[in-house]
């Protein structure tokens, strides 16, 4: 409990310090941030926008310290601002749309990739030299070096363009309005497997090689000599004995890829055109819509620290000594 | 400097040996000679590497793209950015990678792109590296106050999503040259290996070699630098390559997006222009496949050594390697040798 306790506190101050940051931002630029936004803009902006900018920021004669706590409370009370490029779409609509998409997106494919990549590494790490253990590591890190987008690209031109297997963009078929109903489903899903299998092949070589190299370590250890000795099954052995302790290192590593998936989903959003926070985040900054930029950071922030306060809260339950601590 | 350091410390793990099971051959093995009271010599630390296959492959694909990148003027003389022939020619023995969407040549800009790309990624693992060093082994030497400190905030830096987070940095402070891109990389990518070396500094920490330098009297830079740093050296040089296979990716990924500075020549660049000339939807596919092979290729090569320097420093695996080496040479099934893993035993 206190470890949970700890972790809380920890993703407490994590979230103020992103907060912080984003209130820094504007404030970094150099001149004023009014004027500076302004003259980027260059007559792109309507008086209306300029407007909500300046309320956006709480952008008053205030002192620093005020402003900041304005900030802080219209953060709190769910007003992020107006959006620039959606105008007059607050910033909190623009966003919800985005959060749920990326979530679909990253959940399945890190899920997914930690699931085939540590069944794939205990297999490897349990028939030593076999074709698992000495062609697959090394395949797969080839493969997890190409750049995310590169790969992306390739599989969408391939796969999408010229052998039109898979949909070209978006999250579902053009016309189609989102509802319950299978059609809308299976479209979804259709969309959905080929940003999410770039990912998955790209990650799952680290997996297989985390997986691995930990189950190396455990095997060597005397209570998996003891159950082979007891004459367990090698399949027990292999999952309930031996895997099972070697995976909590990789619980860990798995908080941590949550958060890679959320920043790597971006690229792959950029290049499939899905509607996630990452692709809202690009056309935020193209747009020089800084209200909305603020929000979706803010939000892609928020969405690491739970998915790690989550993870930290399923390792407490698998590990025992650490409840002790 | 306290000499008893080359005996405390086994050839090439930091860790103690452990008492093993299976003894490899000596013939076999690539295990520096122990000397006492002597440090060996830098040649005699280096040789492991040369026996294991995965590094020289990995050296030398990286020997390549560096010769390539240092001999650009003369690989391909002139600007790379001049247009020499019409659009999306496909690859001929006049343009071998064929020409650009604006008619520029992409063999030239291939060969170019490389200094970019290879020096900022170098750059941003040396930066990244010396400044997790330094906060790293900080915190893990003082403990107490200053390490709960630097442990918050190295964590706080960590879990900040990265990629998200350089995208924004952008937007708001704009775009500019390279040295502004490895600021802005080596603010967001030194927490990682400020976390793995402040860990192993806490474990070396207790070692004898440290209290006998602290009551002998040295200063504490000395002792952080000169004594525990040298230990963690296998350590420190996985994660300048772990950073800069980060950094080439991040910067080119920036660089696609259009976040970059469109003017200069990278790979990432390269990949940026191609996307918007409609590369793939004209099918000119080798306006896309060179900078990309080349970012994987450079990628791929620091890995095979991060993963040589694992299996180095690793007596484990590398026990596991001998093991299944030695025993495939003498024909025998490798899941006859039982679940067990063999570790080296160094011979006195």
């Amino acid at each position: 409990m206190r470890f949970i306790l700890r972790r809380l506190g920890f993703y407490l101050i994590a979230a103020w310090a992103s907060l912080t940051l984003n209130f820094l931002l504007p404030r970094m630029m150099p001149g004023d941030p009014a004027s500076v936004i302004f003259a980027r803009a260059q007559g792109r902006m309507r008086p209306e926008a300029i407007e909500a900018m300046k309320q956006a920021y709480g952008l008053s004669d205030d002192p620093l310290p005020v402003q900041y706590w304005n900030y802080v409370k219209s953060v709190f009370s769910g007003n992020l601002g107006t959006s620039f490029v959606y105008f007059p779409a607050p910033v909190t609509d623009v966003i919800k749309t985005g959060l749920a998409w990326t979530l679909l997106l990253g959940l399945t494919a890190v899920i997914l990739s930690f699931v085939i990549g540590c069944v794939l590494g205990i297999v490897g790490a349990w028939k030593r030299g076999g074709m698992v253990d000495s062609v697959l590591p090394p395949l797969l890190i080839f493969v997890g070096s190409f750049p995310y987008f590169w790969l992306a690209a390739v599989a969408l031109f391939f796969l999408g363009f010229k052998w039109d297997v898979f949909p070209l963009r978006h999250a579902y078929a053009e016309g189609l309005s989102p509802a319950w109903d299978w059609e809308f489903i299976r479209s979804v899903g259709s969309h959905l497997i080929l940003p999410a299998a770039t990912i998955i092949v790209v990650s799952i070589g680290g997996w297989v090689l985390g997986m691995r190299n930990t189950m190396i370590g455990v095997l060597a250890e005397d209570y998996v000599t003891m159950a082979e000795a007891k004459g367990l099954s090698q399949r027990r052995v292999m999952f309930a004995y031996a895997a099972r302790n070697a995976l909590l290192p990789n619980i860990t590593a798995f908080g941590m890829a949550l958060g890679f998936v959320l920043s790597g989903a971006l690229i792959t959003e950029v290049v499939f055109s899905y509607p996630g926070l990452g692709y809202q985040l690009l056309n935020a900054v193209r747009g020089l819509d800084y209200p909305l930029m603020q929000g979706l950071f803010l939000m892609i922030t928020l969405a690491v620290l739970t998915a790690n306060f989550l993870v930290d809260i399923l390792y407490v339950r698998m590990d025992p000594r650490v409840r002790s601590r | 400097m306290i000499e008893q350091r080359a005996e405390e410390r086994p050839a090439t793990a930091p860790a103690g040996t452990i008492a093993g099971v299976v003894t490899i051959p000596q013939g076999q093995g690539d295990q520096i000679p122990a000397r006492r009271g002597l440090r060996a010599p830098t040649f005699e630390r280096v040789r492991p590497f040369l026996h294991n296959r995965k590094a020289v492959a990995g050296a030398l694909m990286l020997l390549f793209f560096f010769a390539v990148a240092i001999l650009a003027p003369v690989i391909s003389p002139g600007d790379a950015n001049d247009i020499v022939s019409r659009r999306h020619l496909a690859p001929s023995s006049e343009h071998w990678f064929g020409t650009t969407g604006a008619g520029q040549d992409v063999f030239d800009q291939t060969i170019w792109g490389a200094r970019q790309t290879l020096g900022v990624g170098i750059m941003v693992g040396i930066l990244t590296t010396m400044l997790s060093a330094l906060i790293g082994m900080t915190a893990g030497y003082f403990g107490g106050k200053i390490d709960d400190l630097l442990s918050l905030i190295t964590n706080v830096f960590l879990i900040i999503p990265a990629l998200p987070l350089l995208v924004v940095l952008v937007g708001f402070l704009g775009s500019g040259g390279s040295w502004y891109f490895i600021a802005v990389l080596t603010v967001t990518s030194w927490a990682w290996g400020a976390r793995v070396l402040r860990s192993q500094t806490l474990s070396l920490r207790e070692k004898d070699f440290v209290s006998a330098a602290e009551v002998s009297g040295e200063s504490t830079f000395r002792i952080i630098f000169v004594e525990i740093f040298p230990n963690m050296t296998s350590l420190a040089a996985a994660n300048m390559f772990g950073t800069t296979i980060y950094a080439i990716g991040a910067l080119s990924a920036l660089q696609f997006l259009g976040l970059g500075n469109p003017s200069v020549i990278s790979w990432g660049t390269n990949l940026y222009w191609a996307g918007n000339s409609g590369a793939l939807l004209t099918g000119a596919w080798w306006t896309v496949i060179p900078s990309g092979l080349a970012i994987a290729l450079v990628a791929f090569a620091f890995a095979l050594i991060n993963y040589a320097v694992d299996e180095v420093t690793n007596p484990r695996l590398r026990a596991q390697r001998l093991a299944s080496d030695a025993l495939r040479k003498s024909g025998r099934s490798l899941r006859k040798a039982g679940r067990a893993t063999p570790v080296v035993r160094h011979a006195a």
